[in-house]
């Protein structure tokens, strides 16, 4: 299966409400399969091709606050329009899902897969003070798994969750297992707009304080929520680093490629690991920090202009050498390239 | 004297001489709008048609970016507050999600008529479940009067100080007679607020709206001339009678279009 077509299906077997997106590649296969599955058949999912981007992530906003599972997908140009929609989903609290198969840019770009979307993706995007919790799945099998997670850190925390996928995963095929259909969910959470019954207070689903210090309350109630998200959902996955040198950072298919590339500079005794964070934000900082005592040199390999790299350089605090590489633009970076760049290290 | 007057006032106030109260769904909050404009009437008898139709469990409320962004504050039902133009898109995904409940959404000229117009359209045009309310002032009033899709030619604003000149900034967008054209929307009509005739019909309009969404008949449409006393910089009374008299010929009152089950029960809804 695609990485987007695994992502669709995992999508109607979690159980998920409702899908609204508008074709742009390389996402198109996501709202394609949606629409040959024909779930409102089956699990009575929504599924809607809708006028825009800017509808699409609205329609999410509208069903999200209304406590259903509700979800939306496209590409980097496509979620620079959603921004205005996430800004407000962050600001009133609502769990959605949001999934971006990234292509290069900045403007049109390219279709081709990059990971230049890192800073839109972590560090808000849209106006305002808030975060995105942030999943980079770098396997067809990830795509699939990560709905399931991201719906449940969306509930659990009452925040917008990103799939920070790229139109390499989006793209490739790969054997893949899918859980079980779960049915959909018919309870609601307490502050859903349902339809007011006379035993409870209306529900008012809004991102507006008119009064700034009513404001500031919701800021700092969401930077509280942040805390604790970046305590308790911190995920990412090590290779080979108890005995490494050299550190590879890298999420997604630049993951991959460390991947090969770890093992190319192994057979020529350059002992190197990589971690590969999972969860972008929140990011594993503190990891990194523990790690960078141990490492000689550690690189942030991404498909950006070096986006990623200044998280690392936090997290290292200057204990270590940090430096950035990788290709751009929708150039795929080759494992050769990265033991090349690593051996200018050595 | 006066003890004989509170006796007499307490006489009266039996539920049988109980002529006009304020709706149980109008909350206690003040009404944050200017003296003398429609968008408490319109408020007002929404409330009342939702308390009458015994909707308010069932009715889910879509308000905008705009003078009505506090709509939450006054009226006791779910409501949930968009961006600026997007009402329609959100209602969408509501009304898809909860095809049982009744869905609306309550809309300024510039959120409907300028940054919506696309989300407008499409969701009339996908014939969506849903009653879009549309108050039409021909001006930003939130923001301080600036000029709005719907100002008329020649009309001052603070961003048309010298009046609309529809040379260089367009004409106004009758958004009401394009969206009558989608096969999607199942009724569509220009009302007012602005007597109490007038406010009767509105009501009349509304609770129509209610019954064919029940019926699952598509897209229902009501546009509601109003005033901006504020904004035109006029009095209440100025400002009504200068809509009348300029907004009307611009955007006259009526049904542009009604189901065809219906079409023998209008003729009291007609333009006067």
């Amino acid at each position: 299966m695609k990485g987007n077509e695994a992502l669709a299906e995992a999508a109607i077997r979690a159980g998920v409400d409702a899908y609204f997106g508008y074709p742009i590649t390389p996402q198109s296969e996501v709202l394609e399969y949606l629409m040959a599955a024909d779930p409102g058949k089956t699990t009575g999912m929504v599924v809607l091709q809708v006028e825009s981007e800017l509808a699409a992530i609205n329609a999410v906003y509208g069903g999200a606050g209304c406590g259903k599972k509700v979800m939306t997908s496209s590409s980097s140009p496509g979620i620079s329009l959603f921004q205005e929609g996430i800004s407000y989903i962050a600001g009133a609290e609502l769990p959605c899902l949001i999934v971006n198969v990234v292509r290069g840019g900045p403007g049109l770009g390219t279709i081709q897969p990059a990971q230049s979307d890192y800073f839109q993706a972590c560090k808000g995007g849209g106006h305002g003070d808030y975060h995105l919790i942030v999943l980079a799945p770098a396997s067809v099998q990830e795509m699939a798994d990560f709905v399931e997670i991201a719906f449940d850190l969306a509930f659990k925390y009452r925040n917008p969750v990103m799939i920070l996928s790229d139109g390499a995963i989006g793209q490739m095929m790969e054997k893949v297992y899918l859980k079980p259909s779960e049915e959909r969910s018919k309870t609601f959470p307490e502050w859903a707009t349902t339809g007011k019954p006379p035993e409870r207070n209306r529900n008012i689903i809004t991102s507006l304080d008119l009064d700034p210090y009513a404001q500031e309350r919701r800021v700092l109630r969401l930077m509280e929520k942040y805390r604790q998200i970046e305590k308790n959902e911190v995920r990412y996955e090590e290779v080979r680093t108890e005995d490494a040198d050299y550190l590879f950072v890298a999420y997604g298919t630049s993951a991959r490629v460390c991947m090969k590339a770890l093992q190319l500079a192994r057979a020529e005794g350059i002992k190197a690991g990589l971690l590969r964070p999972i969860t972008l934000y929140p990011f594993p900082s503190k990891r990194i920090n523990e790690l960078s005592g141990r490492m000689k040199h550690i690189i942030s390999v991404e498909m950006s202009a070096g986006q990623m790299v200044e998280d690392v350089m936090l997290a290292v605090n200057g204990i270590t050498d940090v430096s950035h590489f990788g290709r751009v633009g929708g150039v795929i970076t080759e494992p050769e390239e990265v033991l090349e760049n690593l051996k200018s290290k050595l | 004297m006066a003890m004989k007057t509170v006796t007499g006032i307490k006489e009266i106030i039996k539920p049988e001489n109980l002529v006009y109260k304020k709706s149980s769904l109008l909350t206690d909050k003040p009404f944050s709008y200017c003296p003398g404009c429609g968008h408490g009437t319109a408020h007002r008898i929404l409330a009342e048609v939702l308390e009458e139709e015994g909707l308010q469990s069932e009715t889910i409320g879509v308000c905008p970016v705009g003078c009505s962004v506090l709509m939450y504050d006054f009226i006791d039902i779910d409501i949930l507050e968009a961006a600026h133009g997007r009402a329609p898109a959100v209602a969408t995904a509501i009304k898809r999600l909860f095809p049982e409940k009744f869905v609306f959404t309550y809309q300024g000229d510039g959120d409907l008529a300028a940054i919506g117009t696309s989300e407008s359209i499409h969701a009339c045009n996908r014939g969506e479940n849903i009653l879009i309310i549309f108050i039409n002032n021909g001006i930003y009033g939130m923001t301080g009067g600036q000029m709005a899709p719907t100002t008329i030619p020649g009309m001052k604003t603070t961003t048309s100080p010298y009046g609309r000149d529809v040379k260089t900034m367009g004409n106004p967008v009758k958004l009401t007679e394009l969206v009558a054209l989608l096969p999607g929307t199942c009724y569509v009509t220009r009302q007012s607020v602005h007597t109490p005739a007038t406010v009767r019909k509105t009501k009349k309009a509304i609770k129509k709206a209610v019954e064919y969404q029940k019926k699952n008949m598509g897209t229902c449409f009501i546009e509601i001339v109003s005033n901006c006393p504020s904004g035109w910089r006029m009095t209440p009374v100025e400002s009504n009678k200068w809509m009348e008299e300029n907004m009307f010929p611009f955007y006259p009152p009526g049904d542009l279009k009604v189901p065809k089950e219906d079409i023998t029960k209008t003729k009291d809804n007609e333009g006067e």
